[in-house]
């Protein structure tokens, strides 16, 4: 047993892909599910593979290419198979109809995606009615078991999977009374925005959020109020909308629990683990990609870096890894939420990060410096938290530090 | 006047659109992509749109399907009504057509996965 990759959404299946077109003989997607493709099965709309794919295709096609080119290359598959263990010398271990199987493999992928965050986890208080759901788990309802949910939605939050979902019960008829979002600025796409919530005139509450939900057996409505600069309700303003459904877009959190069981050294802020260019984990031969690493907006940029953690992996199976005895830190500057990766091994010809920001910045530049002195500098029309950006560039000198920041 | 959102990028200027007979003039906008975005919207605003039907004999009962190319505007909720009317039978394929012509838009609505008929569950290596 080679490569042995955990998770059969975007990320495991390209990771796959990557492993035998480098020639990897032996690779196993474990996945829990009965089918692959990961959340994209639920995410029928427009607007994946404009990069990866130079066409825009919808979650279950983008998924279908990958299963497609991941089976023509042999990839081996256990399905209905979920992982429960995993121990510092790798072995993993899993359940499937067939029973307990462990296996030894010489490099592991972590690609278990993400969750949502759930209505217990934000804390509203209210009946325990019928109605409330997560937005993902109304998309998979709605567009995976054809189920009817309610005729009048609020949602809250404004997340690109709120504004998607806001579109869809609009389409399957349901007054859509409105978006609110806790923040002063949308955490979706402008594009989602204008063509998910204004084609369809549905309007948007920013420094809006909901206080408490009514309904014992099934939702009666709930209560909305503006919020201050703290994010705290103002009492006058609290007022009653009554509904029958409560979509909840409140985050995404990394699925890490395996993770977490081997002690790999996690990040505070992404969820994700923290890894070094090779996208390893601080556990040697354990690699991470995708949503488990950290929220991703595009699922091109699951399938790059799931590219790239698998390449690794396939060099540390044969030994081609050499052992990284110092590396360059990289630290976010200003206005740069996080970075990943969190640490450069010296001799790669080329460099990649993915960041987030922590504001709306327009126009701005992104500034790279090592040590101080400026390596790159991109020009940027906008930069906004909810799109992820990627900027490459070279280390001609080892450094101590690269900060990235955005000014 | 009106306000549109350009979606040609992510940048999504808000941008004033005002028309003086078949004038258009667009301020807001930073590239010349919002004045073309500003016309089309204007003149003949289009947008693709995907739902989800039933299938019968299939290993799933519901199957995604989308506009094969984007649709006007106007027509979106009597295409989804025309779409939502349709069952469709196992086995479909990716690119199947589902419908022909949705509201005589002339365009046709396609199915976005595959499924597969039932039976293959109990033979199929991945199953
Ligand atoms: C509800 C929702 C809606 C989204 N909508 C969009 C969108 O509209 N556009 C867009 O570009 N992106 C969207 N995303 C982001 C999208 O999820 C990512 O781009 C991409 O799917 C992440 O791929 P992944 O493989 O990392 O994770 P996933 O697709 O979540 O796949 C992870 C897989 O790992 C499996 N798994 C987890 N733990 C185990 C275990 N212990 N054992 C075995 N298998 C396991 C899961 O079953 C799952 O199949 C959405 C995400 C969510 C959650």
């Amino acid at each position: 047993m080679n490569l042995c990759i955990i998770g059969g959404g975007p990320a495991g299946l390209s990771a796959a892909i990557r492993a035998r077109e480098d020639g990897l003989e032996d690779v196993l997607v474990i996945e829990r599910a009965d089918s692959l493709g990961g959340i994209l099965n639920q995410c029928i709309h427009h607007g994946f593979g404009v990069h990866v794919f130079k066409e825009e295709l919808t979650g279950p096609e983008y998924s279908q290419r990958l299963i497609d080119r991941a089976l023509k290359l042999g990839v081996k598959f256990a399905l209905g198979a979920m992982v429960i263990d995993i121990e510092e010398d790798r072995t993993v271990t899993y359940v499937s109809p067939r029973g307990l199987t462990s296996l030894k493999p010489g490099a592991v992928v972590l690609a278990m995606g993400c969750r949502e965050r759930s209505r217990g986890a934000i804390g509203i208080p209210g009946g325990r009615g019928s109605g409330v759901y997560s937005a993902g788990t109304a998309q998979e309802m709605v567009n995976m078991k054809g189920f009817k949910l309610g005729q009048k939605v609020v949602i809250l939050g404004s997340g690109d999977i709120g504004l998607i979902m806001a579109r869809r019960m609009a389409l399957e008829g349901a007054d859509v009374l409105g978006v609110y979002e806790i923040a002063p600025h949308s955490g979706g796409l402008k594009r989602n925005i204008a063509q998910c919530l204004n084609d369809y005139g549905i309007p948007l509450f920013l420094s809006h959020t909901v206080t408490r939900t009514k309904g014992l057996k099934t939702l009666e409505g709930v209560y909305v109020a503006k919020v201050d600069e703290n994010y705290q309700p103002i009492p006058d303003t609290e007022h009653f909308i009554p509904c029958d459904t409560l979509l909840l877009s409140v985050g995404l959190i990394p699925e890490n629990e395996l993770a977490t069981k081997i002690n790999v050294e996690m990040s505070p802020i992404t969820g994700g683990a923290i890894v070094n260019n090779r996208l390893e984990t601080s556990i040697p031969g354990v690699f991470a990609a995708g949503n488990a690493l950290h929220v991703h907006d595009l699922v091109d940029h699951v399938t790059l870096e799931s590219y790239d953690a698998a390449a690794n992996a396939v060099k540390f199976i044969r030994g081609q890894l050499p052992p990284a005895t110092h590396s360059t830190i990289v630290t976010p500057g200003h206005g740069v939420r996080y970075t990943v990766p969190m640490a450069l091994i010296p001799g790669e010809p080329m460099y990649t990060i993915s960041f987030r920001s922590s504001g709306i910045y327009s126009p701005c530049e992104i500034k790279i410096s090592a040590d101080g002195e400026t390596i790159r500098s991109i020009k940027k029309r906008a930069i906004i938290p909810s799109e992820m950006e990627r900027v490459r560039f070279v280390l001609k000198n080892p450094a101590k530090e690269v900060k990235v920041e955005i000014l | 006047m009106t306000e549109i959102t350009c979606v040609s990028c992510p940048v999504g200027c808000l941008m004033a659109v005002t028309q003086q007979n078949s004038q258009i003039s667009v301020t807001g906008n930073e590239c010349p992509a919002g004045l073309e975005y500003a016309k089309e919207e204007l003149t003949a605003p289009t947008r693709n749109i995907a739902t989800s039907i039933k299938v019968t004999g299939g290993h799933m009962t519901m199957l995604s399907v989308k506009t094969a190319t984007p649709i006007p505007k106007s027509k979106i909720m009597a295409a989804v009504a025309e779409i939502h009317k349709i069952t469709a039978a196992a086995p479909v394929a990716i690119g199947d057509i589902i419908l022909e012509n949705v509201t005589g838009t002339g365009v046709n609505i396609v199915a976005t996965r595959e499924v597969k008929a039932v039976g293959f569950a109990h033979t199929h290596p991945l199953f």
